[in-house]
């Protein structure tokens, strides 16, 4: 077998690097609402899904804007927060009090009737939107060309992860959200409105997931099932990264990038498998994932 | 004999009055969800009596359907030994993937669970030479006297009546009330000198049989298989199945897959939208009957006998 | 009948539970006490197998039980209650008892017969020792606290331990309750002739029924010795009155 060039090698890793941090961006919502709310958001892929479809319908509104994609992720992302925190307030709030295999099943159920009813909205067929103007172009990497968009993505990762965690370990809020994942009974006594608290917390995990929907609206296709697909990966990269820790979850969206990245020039259309393969290894080895902490009895 | 029981014998009878309705739509309806109530009420095995969530039982399914339709296909194997094959194929998977999850608790057991059958279906999905890969496995031959809708449906009436009355005396036995207080409260069981993990182990491969039957029956029922059946989105709707109909009654999902699998064939005739039919059921259901179906009409029937 | 040899316990480096030994002989009724945090329970579960030791060894009957699986341990002859109660919550009363038995009994495997026929005198007796027989049928989980005690008690009685580890047995009690649940347990270690271990908060109790005392405070063991000395100990005073008690 004859090695491959490096340049293509160097590509295929940004292009795994590209889908990391989407993946980080819908898996750290999803660990930021497990380890608060105690709830696995199988809905999570679905927010990610309305945040694609709702940023093509803003485009079209905006058009003559000369921001138009911005603004169409801006007001898709909020609008993403909102339903997600709405569902939240009038529904999952009431379920807390139930085991958590109705929560699941509850999330689980979201996913059933919100993909359908981006079905009714948008139809069946693939949508897609151009990259904004300013993020147009390729640059050129060892004779390769790469989109720019796709650079802008991976910078944008780190960013707010770094934010990401700077609230969480600078402000009030991001220190009372710590407590409580580590420690749920303590919440009482911190003297916070917990049910605001969750709601908050909810939103936004929902907000990030519909960033996530929104931006990777221009390079994927806007198809129905991208809901579940991410959603399965996310739930990976939270168990191999270590659930509840910040650093694993961006570890896991990196591997697993990497992995599918690189697996689909072994087993095309069966990339996932290595993914599968990799979880059941940590799970094996290490139940509590790569970076987390095994849980206290 | 109990009146629970009696009402077991009417409901079988009945069951097997429904071929007089010449119906090849009943029968076919009938069979599969026969089929699908005993995969539902194997995963409750572990679900609803040990605690334990499941999220790759299609696994155990499917390696039962290949089993005995790969034996039939390309060894010509006997039918009665290809069917006991694929049973025995399901615990022997389920003892070496249970194995490893029982290990784990909660979310990690279920991700575990998952992981495995993902494994299971793409080791299916790639083996063309041998189960056919994306193709599926088509043509798979009726087994002698088997041949006709109506036979067939029987014989998967005795079977499943067989293996849910096996299960039951399972789960009424000191071996499931041992299930049943794991579920409870693991921590507590170990200290009344249980050995936790080789009972949760045990019910494991218990579930993994059961569930490998029905995956025999639905091969030759359908004729053809394909490796969708091993994939998550499968073990997903059985899960559905087991949680709607009531996962602490033993009959409960068995109702649940007869209220899903009927609604479906009645939804599906009008619209395309079955999926959104179904979450609104299911929140409606969350929402309003927390106990499942069975659990409901139950607590309901506790009610009108309190009022008389 | 037990022995505690240096044992050692640590979580994140904090030091839960010290190089503490003791022994305990057949028959006798001891207590461990000490301050919130002392590492009561941490010892218990390090004792019961449901936490590793880090250093050290424990006996129990002479065998060597330091990293036997809580289940074996329980199996030897050892019955614990937890702290917050520990029962069966969807089960009814009779069946949280009838499960401990059916393990003692060796029928746990059992898969052929109804579970209802098995040892159902065994179990009522159990029920009346510990003052539960008219509640046979009612489902655990809503009993009241005194009572889900009781029961725990029972559990734990099921599987006939020559040793009987009690964490707390009357915390989060009445008055009256704790009076009944202290008689409840002299009586039947008496019956039986039981060992008996116990933490306990309130001191009233420990010093009614303890034949000797145990002071733990910070992981260590400060004090050992019979009620009336533990309660001259100046150290022990200190540690109390220290804490505003």
């Amino acid at each position: 077998m004859q090695l491959p060039d490096p340049s293509f090698l160097l590509i295929q890793c940004l292009s795994g690097l590209t889908y990391a941090m989407f993946l980080f961006l819908i898996a750290s919502g999803l660990s930021l609402i497990f380890g608060i709310l105690r709830v696995l958001n199988f809905a999570h892929g679905s927010f990610y899904m309305l945040g694609a479809y709702l940023t093509y319908q803003f485009v079209s509104y905006f058009i003559n804007s000369p921001a138009y994609f911005w603004w169409a992720v801006l007001f898709a992302s909020v609008s993403v927060a909102l339903i997600g925190g709405i569902i939240e307030m009038l529904l999952l709030s009431r379920l807390y009090v139930r085991e958590e295999l109705n929560q699941l099943l509850f999330t689980y159920a979201l996913v059933l009737i919100l993909g359908d009813f981006a079905k009714i909205i948008w139809g069946t067929g693939q949508l897609s939107i151009s990259r904004p103007a300013i993020l147009k172009g390729a640059v050129q990497i060892f004779g390769q060309y790469f989109p720019e968009y796709n650079i802008f993505i991976i910078l944008l990762g780190p960013g707010i992860a770094l934010l990401f965690w700077l609230i969480m370990t600078h402000t009030r809020w991001g220190r009372i959200i710590r407590a409580a994942a580590l420690d749920r009974e303590m919440l009482g006594t911190l003297g916070v409105n917990v049910s605001w608290l969750f709601t908050v917390v909810f939103t936004i995990g929902a907000w990030m997931a519909g960033l996530g929907g929104a931006l990777v609206a221009p390079i994927a296709a806007i198809v129905p099932g991208m809901d579940v697909e991410i959603i399965i990966s996310a739930f990976i990269v939270v168990v191999i990264g270590g659930l509840g820790s910040f650093w694993g979850t961006l570890l896991g969206a990196v591997i697993l990038g990497q992995v599918i990245s690189f697996g689909i020039l072994v087993l095309p259309r069966l990339s996932m498998v290595f993914i599968y393969i990799l979880m059941a290894v940590v799970l094996i080895l290490r139940p509590w994932g790569l970076l987390g902490k095994p849980l206290k009895r | 004999m109990p009146r629970e029981n009696w009402f077991l014998v009417i409901i079988i009878l009945c069951l097997a009055l429904l071929p007089m309705s010449e119906s090849r739509f009943y029968i076919f309806l009938g069979t599969d969800i026969l089929i699908m109530g005993l995969f539902a009420v194997s995963l409750n095995l572990l679900l609803g009596y040990t605690g334990l969530v499941s999220f790759g039982q299609a696994a155990y399914f499917g390696i039962g359907a290949y089993t005995c339709a790969l034996l039939m296909k390309k060894a010509s194997v006997a039918f009665p030994i290809a069917f006991a094959a694929a049973a025995v194929f399901g615990a022997v998977a389920a003892l070496i993937i249970g194995f490893f999850c029982i290990r784990l608790t909660k979310i990690y057991f279920a991700m575990l669970t998952l992981a495995f059958s993902q494994i299971v279906w793409a080791i299916v999905f790639k083996w063309n030479s041998l189960t056919g890969g994306d193709n599926g496995l088509i043509g798979i031959p009726f087994p002698q006297h088997l041949d006709s809708p109506t036979r067939f449906y029987y014989f998967t009436l005795f079977v499943v009546v067989l293996s849910l009355f096996l299960l039951r005396k399972l789960v009424n036995s000191p071996l499931g009330r041992m299930l049943t207080t794991i579920r409870e409260n693991p921590e507590r069981t170990e200290f009344i000198g249980i050995n936790v993990k080789k009972f949760q182990l045990i019910a494991f491969m218990i579930s993994g049989f059961f569930s490998a039957i029905p995956g025999a029956l639905f091969g030759i029922f359908n004729h053809s298989i394909f490796p969708d059946l091993l994939f998550w989105s499968h073990s997903a709707e059985v899960l559905i199945m087991t949680i709607l109909g009531g996962m602490y009654s033993f009959f409960g999902p068995m109702v649940g897959a007869a209220v899903i699998l009927y609604l479906r064939m009645l939804v599906t005739s009008y619209t395309q939208y079955w999926p959104l039919i179904m979450g609104t059921i299911l929140t409606l259901l969350l929402f309003f009957f927390p106990g499942g179906i069975l659990g409901f009409l139950r607590s309901q029937l506790t009610f009108l006998k309190r009022n008389r | 009948m037990l022995a505690v040899e240096k044992v050692k316990k640590s979580f994140d480096g904090f030091v839960a539970v010290n190089g503490v030994s003791f022994s305990i002989k057949r028959g006798e009724i001891c207590a461990i006490i000490g301050p919130n945090g002392a590492g009561k329970t941490t010892l218990f579960n390090l004792i019961t197998g449901h936490l590793p030791v880090d250093e050290g060894k424990l006996f129990f009957k002479g065998m060597d039980i330091t990293h036997m699986p809580p289940h074996r341990i329980c199996r030897l002859g050892m019955g614990r209650s937890f702290q917050r109660t520990n029962i069966f919550p969807r089960l009814t009363v009779f069946q949280n008892i009838q499960a401990a038995v059916l393990v003692h009994r060796g029928k746990s495997l059992n898969f052929l017969k109804p579970v209802e026929s098995f040892f159902r005198e065994e179990t009522q007796a159990i029920l009346k020792r510990v003052g539960l027989k008219d509640y046979g049928e009612t489902v655990s989980g809503s009993l009241s606290y005194g009572f889900q005690k009781q029961l725990e008690l029972g559990i734990a009685l099921a599987s006939e331990p020559e040793l009987l580890l009690l964490d707390e047995p009357t915390a989060g009690m009445s008055a009256q309750e704790t009076h009944q649940t202290i008689e409840l347990i002299g009586r039947i270690t008496k019956e039986k002739g039981l060992t008996l271990l116990f933490t306990e908060h309130d001191m009233e109790v420990v010093f009614s029924i303890a034949e000797r005392i145990m002071v733990l405070h910070q992981g260590r063991l400060i004090a050992e010795d019979t009620p009336e000395e533990v309660r001259k100990n100046s150290e022990v005073q200190k540690i109390y009155l220290g804490e505003g008690r």
